[in-house]
């Protein structure tokens, strides 16, 4: 039962399985195989950080090295899926989406409403998230906002190696395109993946504690975060519950809800912008929802609106923290 | 010398993934006298809450766990010694009391789990204790051999015991031609004979019961006694949980599913409802269930009578085990086997083998010893 592998292991495991079940599943991006052109052993790179390493020797073909052109290969891997391929496009950092935001914001995300719902598009784009790095302004954003911003496109952040085993396979699976979203502070985080394959259904997210005093809505590497403060918080008295998101388009509303009514605090933790950002989302969501339920103003607890800093010591203070969490959950409970 | 008559009380280990455990109460007061088997004090883990029990007789001397704290897994919780240890060895065993490292355990007890192939694909069983008795364990629809976390290190004591999971169900195979009594009862048959065993205690809970007496009717020499736990076979109606047991999506369907097989709801926790939901998102399990449940339970009926088939010929000893407050199978079946011993206990529901470990444990011991 208790198989404990890295959430690097468990994205590899997913393509593995999907590629097996699934002959129309194929991958593509840059330095996945061992870099273009690159001289000797010829999986020797599996990625920026190793991601897909193996995989080429087991399906040999089915591996595809980009150029480093975004916009050409998201594009045909959009192109694929609309022909009856299921891609996989690994976009080394979602940072680099800006390139190719017509491909999936004007003509993926489009194509099923577009064609009648005649035209599925099944593609995934994979992409590194977030800060802790070091490596700087242009590697390092939390832009899942602006991806749930369109409708069309389907927004997947795992917090940990099951659900990013699950929600990987669903995603391949989904007839939709899917951006998921993979912390690159997470890679090496171990949780008990079962080694069989498995699907986790979108739009469900999963409550990692139960608490009664405050919610506290979060995903991504918030979730330990969120996890860390909440366990400070229950030394003295405040119980917590924290629910992962995991997806963030579709979203769990009723679990949000369901949580927020009950304990009637809310803290909305985001690793994004503050502007804009899901944890803004879910405040304006719970404040039309359940008002009457709320015992004190929803909190944001963000990065700040600011390009995520390369000194160390300015970008650990940029994250989020456990004890800026705590410090918003109490702050609440003042009311 | 005086080691010998102090025996330490200690966390439980309760299944392969249970780390630490929160101390709920004590049951008993200081200086309570203790025989084997009583219930001591109320252990929680994120699974599940249970009963410590003693295994040596004396009396209580010391409670060392505080309730509403956690311990790790070995940890001192008491002391049970004869009434003329003196205060001052008991305050020594205490003071220089040091938890074993779990890990080291877990070699010397050898691999947990361990795999048997049969022409119904890969078994995943455990097997604890070395007694001449041998007992296996087969659960019902939908669990796995963890659910005899309570059960299996007690029997142990006594006999050599298995518990496998069935085709289909927890670590073992996740496809199968024809899901039905026969082919289940045909990988029990294959699962024993694979492993040596030419006839055991076998110990059925639900489907299972009606596997062991599938076994029973059909091959009488492989059968040394029958314990049947809340089980199918013996007469025709059946709740809705398994079909809402296979239909449940998502956590918030699987709750009041998963509730009805406690008489305590309480015990449903948050952890024992994502472990199977974890289970039934497998690939394959839920078409398998569904196909099994299509053909062992259609219409909320009880297709298949094991138990009228055993009672016309030489049936094993039984004995028949129930909790009243059973949701899925009424306890009234408890008296359709004629010739079973049949104990039924009040406040207890399906799961009554979890509820009231220790006095299901005894049963089984008395049944297996007697037999």
């Amino acid at each position: 039962m208790a198989r404990k592998i890295s959430m690097r292991q468990a994205i590899n495991e997913a393509l593995d399985q999907e590629m097996a079940r699934d002959p129309s599943v194929f991958v593509m991006g840059e330095d996945i195989v061992g870099g273009a052109g690159g001289m000797g052993e010829i999986d020797a790179w599996g990625g920026v950080l190793g991601v897909t390493k193996g995989l080429n020797a087991k399906y040999p073909g089915r591996l595809l090295d980009t150029p480093l052109s975004e916009s050409a290969y998201i594009g045909a891997a959009v192109g694929a899926a609309a022909c009856g391929m299921r891609p996989v496009a690994e976009l080394m950092f979602l940072d680099f989406m800006g390139v190719c935001f017509d491909q999936i914001f004007n003509q993926a995300a489009k194509f099923r409403y577009m064609f009648g719902g005649k035209a599925e598009t099944p593609v995934v784009i994979r992409a590194m998230v977030g800060a802790g790095f070091r490596a700087a302004a242009q590697h390092s954003q939390m832009l899942t906002p602006l991806f749930v911003h369109i409708p069309g496109l389907k927004v997947v952040c795992p917090s940990n190696a099951y659900d990013a085993k699950g929600l990987l396979i669903q995603s391949i699976r989904d007839n939709d395109p899917v951006i998921f979203c993979e912390h690159k502070s997470l890679y090496g985080a171990e949780t008990d993946v079962p080694a069989e394959s498995y699907a986790i259904p979108f739009g469900e997210a999963n409550v990692v504690r139960d608490g009664k005093h405050a919610t506290i809505v979060t995903y991504g590497m918030m979730v330990q975060r969120a996890m860390d403060a909440a366990a400070a918080l229950a030394k003295q008295g405040v119980e917590c519950e924290v629910v992962d998101l995991r997806t963030l388009s579709p979203i769990d509303w009723d679990t949000v809800i369901d949580s927020a009514e009950r304990t009637g605090h809310v803290v909305c933790v985001d690793e994004a912008h503050p502007r804009c950002s899901i944890a803004a989302d879910v405040s304006a969501m719970l404040t039309q929802e359940c008002f009457k339920a709320l015992k004190g103003p929803i909190q944001m607890v963000t990065a700040p609106h600011t390009p995520v800093p390369f000194s160390p010591v300015l970008e650990d203070l940029y994250i989020p923290s456990a004890d800026a969490i705590a410090s918003a959950v109490k702050k609440s409970m003042a009311h | 010398m005086s080691d010998q008559r102090i025996v330490p009380i200690v966390m439980p280990k309760w299944g392969l993934s249970m780390k630490e455990g929160k101390v709920t109460g004590w049951l008993l007061e200081d200086g309570s006298r203790i025989n084997p088997g009583d219930a001591i004090l109320e252990v929680e883990t994120d699974k599940i809450a249970g009963a410590v029990e003693a295994h040596e007789s004396g009396v209580l001397r010391r409670r060392v766990g505080e309730p509403d704290t956690i311990y790790p897994v070995k940890s001192l919780l008491g002391v049970i010694a004869d009434p003329s240890v003196p205060e001052e060895e008991i305050d020594r065993f205490v003071a220089s009391y040091v938890t074993p490292s779990t890990d080291d355990d877990e070699e010397e007890q050898g691999p947990k789990y361990e795999f048997a192939d049969t022409s119904l694909g890969q078994i995943r069983y455990a097997k604890r204790g070395s007694g001449n008795d041998t007992v296996v364990l087969i659960h019902g629809f939908g669990g796995d051999l963890d659910g005899w976390l309570f059960n299996i290190d007690a029997l142990a004591e006594a006999a050599t015991v298995y518990a496998l999971d069935l085709p289909g169900h927890g670590k073992s195979a996740k496809s199968l031609a024809d899901p039905s009594l026969a082919t289940m009862t045909a990988a029990l048959s294959e699962f024993m004979e694979k492993l040596g065993i030419d006839s055991a205690h076998l110990v059925g809970h639900s489907m299972g019961g009606a596997i062991a007496m599938h076994l029973a009717s059909e091959d009488a020499d492989k059968v040394d006694s029958l314990t049947l736990i809340c089980p199918a076979g013996l007469g025709k109606e059946i709740g809705g949980y398994v079909d809402a047991f296979v239909a449940a999506q998502g956590r918030k369907d699987l709750k009041p599913v998963l509730e009805q097989l406690f008489a305590d709801k309480s015990l449903v926790s948050r952890q024992l409802i994502d472990d199977v939901l974890k289970y039934k998102r497998l690939d394959g399990v839920e078409p398998l269930l569904k196909d099994l449940a299509a053909s062992l339970f259609a219409g909320q009926t009880q297709q298949d009578q094991p138990g009228a088939k055993l009672a016309a010929g030489d049936a094993p000893p039984a004995l028949v085990i129930w909790g009243k407050q059973d949701e899925i199978i009424p306890a009234t079946h408890a008296g359709n086997l004629p010739g079973a011993k049949v104990v039924i206990f009040d406040d207890a529901g399906h799961m009554v083998f979890m509820e009231k470990a220790s006095d299901v444990n005894a049963l089984i011991k008395a049944h297996v010893a007697g037999s």
